[in-house]
C-alpha cells in the first residue's frame, strides 16, 4: 500500500547481514528502513549530516533523547512526548530525508507520505504500531510511533540456540494472521503489508507480535540503477510483476515461518526455493501437518495457497489443537502408503545368487553358488536348461553373438551356446572369476584374480591380449570406443585402449571392485575408499569425488545428469553428473552392494536389508519395496516392464517395474 | 625427450592491444586457437569488465593435454570498486588453479586420488577470489564464469550472470544458469525468457564474488567436440545480441580474434548500454 516500489532491492554497497550480524546490538523499535539493514558508508554520512542532535526539540513537542537506529535514507529516534509534561511517555520518531532533486518528484514523494500515513494513522489493532503523529519540515519528513520494548523476530531467532519451539512459532503465525485478516479487510480498500519478515515483526514484552514497519520510507529511494545484488527473499514471484493481492502476505508469512523454523535465511538462498529446502532437511523435529500449512502458504500460483488469512489461521488453530491431543507426526515415518507388489514369479537355485541375471530373447540367464548356470523363461519363470561349472557363479552372465559367457570361482569363463547351454568353449586363467564378463567388436573382456584383463575372440576363445594390473581384477570392464574402463583390488582404475594398452590410469586409496560406467565426458567409479570417483574420459584426471560414509562396491548408473550408486553406509545416492553435488539419497536397512539401474524414470536396486526397492528417479521418493528372505546383492535387470533379480534367499524374482 | 615448450600467458589484456601474433604452424599451440575482446561500451565510462586468459601447450611425445583457463568476471560497486573487484576475482581464481592443478601436473604426472578433483580446485579457486574481493575491495562485488579445458573437455565454474555456452552443431547452448531474480522467476513459471529480456530487475543478481562468507559455486562439465566453440561472455553481450545473431556472427568470422571484435561491436551497436566481454575458444582436432 505504500510503496511504488513493489519490492526491495539493496545496492551491490550494501553489505548483506545474515541473521547472525546486526547493525545494532538490539533494536527496540522499527529501524530505519526496517531492522536488520545497513546502508553504505556514503549514504550513512549522508544522514549524520543532518541528524537531529540529542535534546533537540522538534516541533515544541517532541524532545529527542538519542538515536536507536541509522540508516542511508532514514534514522530513528528516541524521543519523549512533552505535551504530557507530567509523565516520561517515550515515543520512536522516524526520520527520512527527501532527496528527490526534481520539485515535482519532491511534491510527490510528501503527498504520498501524507497520504499514507493518515491512512495508517486510523488503523487501530492491538497487532499493529500505533502512529501518532507526522511532521514534514524543509526535506525531511517524520512519523512519530508508539514505542515498543521488544525484540524482532530476527533477533530472538539469532539469539536462540537449537530451534524455536513449533508452538511458539505457531502461535506467533495465529498472530501475524489476525493483523493480516484485519489488514486485508480493510475498507475501502484492503491494506497489504507487502513485507512481512521477521525484522519486522516484533515480540514486545507481553510475548504479542506487532506488526512494525509500513514501509513508508521506501517512497523516499529514488532509483537505482545498474546490475544490484540483493533480494529481500520473504517475497511471492508475483509481487515482482508489481502485482499486489492479499495472498503476497501468507506466501510471506509461509517464508517467515520456513525460515523461523527452518533457521535457513531465505536472504542467502536462491529466491523462491523454500520448496526446494524442505524444513525437516534441517529440523526434522518439525510436525509434518505444520510443514503441510507452510508449504500451502508458500505455493508459486497464488491460487493454490490459501486464500485468505483466515483460512490459514484455522489451520493452524486446528494444527495447535490436534497438537494438544497428540495429533502431530514427526518426519521420518513415511504416511505414503506403498502399494504392494507380489513377484510374476520366482525360481529357485540351490544356493545363494549373488549375480545379476541377464535377458535375452525371452530367456532369463543367472549365476548360482551352486555352480550352476540357469536359463529361465522370462514370461512364465519355467526351467530351461542349467549348465554346471566346478565351482560357484558370482559373475554375472552377458549374452553376445549367440553365447552365454560368465565366470566361475573354477577360475574358468565359460562360452556355452544361448539356446541350449551346450558348451562352447572355455578359457582359462589363474585365478577365479567374479569380475563380469562384457563383450563387444568380436571379443569378450574380463578380469581375474589373476590380476589380469583379458580379452578373448568370442568365437574361438583364443585370447587376444591380457593387460596386467596391480591387483585382483573383480570389477566389470566397461567397454568405450576407444577404450575400455576397468578397476581393480589394488585400488588402480584403468583406461585400456583396443590394442591392450593403458591410456591412462587413477589411483583410487583403496581397492576398486566397482564397475565403472561411463559417458562423453566422464569415467564414473566407486571406491573402497567410500569415494565415488568422477575422472575425465579421456585424460583420468579427477573432475570430482563424493565421499559416501562407507565403500562403494555397487557400480554407479548413469541417466541424464544424473549417477546413482549405491554404498556400504546404508543409502542409495543420487549424485549431479557434471558436479558430483548430491540431488538425493535414500536410507536403506542394510548395505547397498547391489548396482542399481534407470528403467522408466525409476531407480531400481537391492539391499542387504533384504528388499528389493523402486524410487522416484527426479526425487529419491520411494514407489515401492519388496521384501525377499535374504540379502539382495545381486543387481537388477530390466525387460518389458519386468525387473529381474536374485537374492541370498536362493530365489530369482520377476517383479512388476 | 620431446622438446618441451609451455606458454604461459596470464596477463589481462586492454581492450586496444593487438590479437597476438599467430604461433608458428604445427606447434601445439597452434591447435589453442582462441580469441577474446573487451570493451567500455556506449553507456558507461569505464569498463568494470574482466578477462584473462591463459594457454599452455606442450609439443613432443608424451605430452601434457592443451591446458587453457578463461575467465570472465562483470564487476559492480561504486567508486571504481567494480573493476577493481572483477580484475582481483580474475588473477586470484587464475593463481589458484595454475598453483593446484597446472604446476603440479607439469612434474607429477600419476593421477591420484590425493589429488583435488578439478571440480574443487574451481570452487576453491572462486572461493579463494571470494574472500579476496571481500576483504580488499570493501563494497565491491563481481559475478565470475571461468573455465578450464583440458583436451576437448571443459570445466565451467560460476557465479553471477556472466555465461558460458557451447556452440556446436545443435546450435548455441547455454551452459550456465544465472543467478539473478528473472532466471528464477522463469524457472518458476512466472515469466517467459521473453519477458525476462526486458524485465526492469534483470540486473539484480542474488549471488555474486565478494558478497557473503559461504559463497556457493555452480560447476559444470561439458565436452566441446573437436572443431565447436567455448563461448564466454558478460551480460553486456546476451543483453544485447540475441543468439542467433551470436551464431551467425562466430559462424562469418574469418578467425575467433574477429570474431570477439564482432561481437562487441554487435554489443555497441545494439546501444552499448553495459560493458562487453567475449572469450571465444575453439575445441582442437584430435
Amino acid at each position: 500500500m505504500t510503496s511504488s516500489d513493489p519490492f526491495e532491492t539493496r545496492r551491490i554497497d550494501e553489505p548483506r547481514l545474515s541473521s547472525g550480524e546486526r547493525a545494532e546490538p538490539a533494536q527496540q523499535v522499527p529501524g530505519p528502513d526496517g531492522p536488520g539493514e545497513t546502508r553504505s558508508l556514503d549514504q550513512e554520512r549522508d544522514s549524520i549530516e543532518g541528524r537531529l542532535p540529542e535534546g533537540y526539540l522538534l516541533q515544541d513537542r517532541y524532545r529527542i533523547l538519542g538515536v536507536l537506529a541509522v540508516g542511508g535514507m532514514s534514522a530513528v529516534y528516541k524521543a519523549r512526548d512533552l505535551r504530557f509534561s507530567k509523565v516520561r511517555r517515550i515515543c520512536a520518531v522516524k526520520e527520512m530525508v527527501n532527496s528527490a532533486n526534481d520539485p515535482e518528484v519532491r511534491a510527490i514523494i510528501l503527498r504520498n507520505f501524507e497520504r499514507e500515513t493518515s491512512i495508517l494513522a486510523t488503523l487501530s489493532h492491538p497487532g499493529i504500531v500505533q502512529i501518532y503523529d507526522c511532521i514534514s519540515q524543509a526535506n525531511r519528513s517524520y512519523v512519530v510511533l508508539e514505542y515498543v520494548r521488544g525484540r524482532d523476530l530476527e533477533t530472538v531467532l539469532a539469539e536462540t540456540k537449537g530451534f524455536l519451539s513449533e508452538a511458539r512459532v505457531v502461535g506467533w503465525a495465529i498472530q501475524i494472521c489476525e493483523v493480516l485478516s484485519y489488514l486485508h479487510g480493510h475498507e475501502p480498500r484492503p491494506i497489504i503489508f507487502r513485507d512481512i519478515k521477521p525484522s519486522n515483526l516484533m515480540l514486545d514484552e507481553y510475548g504479542r507480535i506487532r506488526l512494525i514497519d509500513f514501509g513508508i520510507a521506501k517512497m523516499f529511494q529514488t532509483g537505482k540503477k545498474g546490475t544490484m545484488i540483493g533480494t529481500e527473499g520473504y517475497s511471492p514471484p508475483e509481487q515482482y510483476q508489481g502485482i499486489a493481492d492479499p495472498r503476497v502476505d501468507i506466501y510471506a508469512l509461509g517464508a517467515t515461518m520456513h525460515h523461523l523454523l527452518s533457521k535457513r535465511d531465505p536472504r542467502m538462498e536462491p529466491p523462491f526455493s523454500f520448496q526446494k529446502r524442505p524444513i525437516h532437511e534441517t529440523n526434522p523435529s518439525v510436525s509434518r501437518e505444520l510443514v503441510e500449512v507452510v508449504n500451502r502458504a508458500l505455493e508459486y500460483d497464488v491460487n493454490d495457497r490459501y486464500g485468505s488469512a483466515e483460512e490459514m489461521q484455522r489451520a493452524l488453530m486446528s494444527l495447535r489443537s490436534a497438537g494438544r491431543s497428540g495429533g502431530t507426526s514427526p518426519f521420518g515415518t513415511p504416511t505414503a502408503i506403498l502399494s504392494e507388489i507380489s513377484p510374476l514369479w520366482r525360481f529357485a537355485s540351490e544356493d545363494e545368487i549373488r549375480s545379476s541375471p541377464a535377458v535375452h530373447g525371452g530367456t532369463v540367464y543367472v549365476g548360482a553358488y551352486d555352480h550352476n548356470l540357469y536359463a529361465v523363461d522370462a514370461e512364465a519363470g519355467e526351467f530351461l536348461w542349467k549348465y554346471a561349472a566346478d565351482d560357484g557363479i558370482a559373475s554375472s552372465p552377458c549374452v553376445y553373438e549367440g553365447a552365454v559367457f560368465f565366470g566361475s570361482a573354477d577360475c574358468l569363463l565359460y562360452a556355452v551356446e544361448a539356446d541350449s547351454g551346450r558348451i562352447r568353449w572355455t578359457c582359462p586363467t589363474q585365478g577365479k572369476v567374479w569380475s563380469s564378463p562384457r563383450a563387444a567388436f568380436g571379443h569378450v573382456f574380463f578380469g581375474s584374480d589373476d590380476r589380469h584383463l583379458y580379452a578373448v575372440n568370442v568365437h574361438s576363445g583364443q585370447v587376444a591380449w591380457t593387460f596386467e594390473t596391480e591387483g585382483e581384477v573383480r570389477s566389470s570392464p566397461a567397454l568405450g570406443e576407444e577404450a575400455v574402463y576397468v578397476g581393480c583390488e589394488g585400488g588402480v582404475v584403468y583406461a585400456v585402449d583396443t590394442g591392450g594398452n593403458a591410456r591412462w590410469r587413477f589411483r583410487a586409496r583403496r581397492g576398486v571392485t566397482s564397475s565403472p560406467a561411463f559417458t562423453d565426458e566422464m569415467v564414473y567409479v566407486g571406491g573402497k575408499d567410500r569415494y565415488v570417483y568422477a575422472l575425465d574420459v579421456r585424460s583420468g584426471w579427477l573432475a570430482w569425488r563424493y565421499r559416501t560414509d562407507g565403500p562403494v562396491i555397487s557400480s554407479p548408473a548413469v541417466s541424464g545428469d544424473v549417477v546413482f550408486v549405491g554404498s556400504a553406509d546404508g543409502h542409495l545416492y543420487a549424485l549431479d553428473a557434471g558436479s558430483g553435488r548430491l540431488v538425493w539419497r535414500h536410507a536403506t536397512g542394510g548395505q547397498v552392494t547391489s548396482s542399481p539401474i534407470v528403467y522408466d524414470d525409476a531407480v531400481y536396486f537391492g539391499s542387504v536389508d533384504g528388499c528389493v526397492y523402486s524410487l522416484d528417479a527426479k526425487t529419491g521418493d520411494l514407489r515401492w519395496r519388496f521384501q525377499t528372505d535374504g540379502p539382495v546383492t545381486s543387481s537388477p535387470t530390466a525387460a518389458d516392464g519386468v525387473i529381474y533379480i536374485g537374492s541370498c534367499d536362493r530365489y530369482v524374482y520377476a517383479l512388476p517395474a | 625427450m620431446g622438446f618441451l615448450r609451455d606458454l604461459l600467458t596470464g596477463k589481462e589484456r586492454s581492450p586496444r592491444e593487438p590479437a597476438p601474433a599467430e604461433p608458428a604452424a604445427r606447434s601445439a599451440l597452434s591447435r589453442f586457437e582462441i580469441g577474446w575482446a573487451t570493451d567500455v561500451g556506449r553507456m558507461r565510462d569505464h569498463n568494470e569488465d574482466s578477462a584473462l586468459v591463459i594457454a599452455a601447450a606442450q609439443d613432443g611425445d608424451d605430452s601434457q593435454p592443451l591446458f587453457g583457463l578463461f575467465v570472465v568476471a562483470d564487476g559492480m560497486g561504486g567508486h571504481r570498486s567494480g573493476e577493481v573487484a572483477s580484475s582481483l576475482a580474475a588473477r586470484v581464481t587464475a593463481h589458484h588453479v595454475a598453483r593446484q592443478c597446472y604446476l603440479p601436473s607439469l612434474m607429477d604426472r600419476q593421477r591420484d586420488a590425493d589429488q583435488p578433483a578439478l571440480t574443487e580446485v574451481l570452487v576453491g579457486a572462486v572461493r579463494a577470489a571470494n574472500d579476496a574481493v571481500s576483504q580488499q575491495v570493501p563494497g565491491g562485488g563481481t559475478t565470475l564464469t571461468c573455465a578450464l579445458v583440458l583436451g576437448s573437455q571443459a570445466y565451467v565454474a560460476h557465479v553471477g550472470d556472466s555465461r558460458a555456452y557451447v556452440l556446436d552443431q545443435a546450435g548455441l547452448e547455454q551452459i550456465t544458469h544465472d543467478h539473478s531474480l528473472v532466471d528464477r522467476l522463469v524457472e518458476t513459471g512466472q515469466l517467459t525468457r521473453d519477458e525476462a529480456a526486458v524485465h526492469p530487475q534483470r540486473n539484480v543478481l542474488y549471488r555474486a564474488v565478494g558478497q557473503s562468507s559461504a559463497l556457493e559455486v555452480d560447476t559444470y562439465v561439458r565436452r566441446i567436440p573437436p572443431g565447436e566453440h567455448l563461448l564466454l561472455c558478460s551480460d553486456g553481450l546476451w543483453d544485447m545480441v540475441s543468439g542467433v545473431d551470436i551464431v551467425a556472427l562466430i559462424e562469418q568470422a574469418p578467425s575467433l580474434q574477429k570474431a570477439c571484435d564482432d561481437l562487441v561491436a554487435a554489443a555497441n551497436e545494439a546501444g552499448g548500454r553495459d560493458n562487453v566481454t567475449a572469450i571465444l575458444w575453439r575445441s582442437p582436432l584430435e
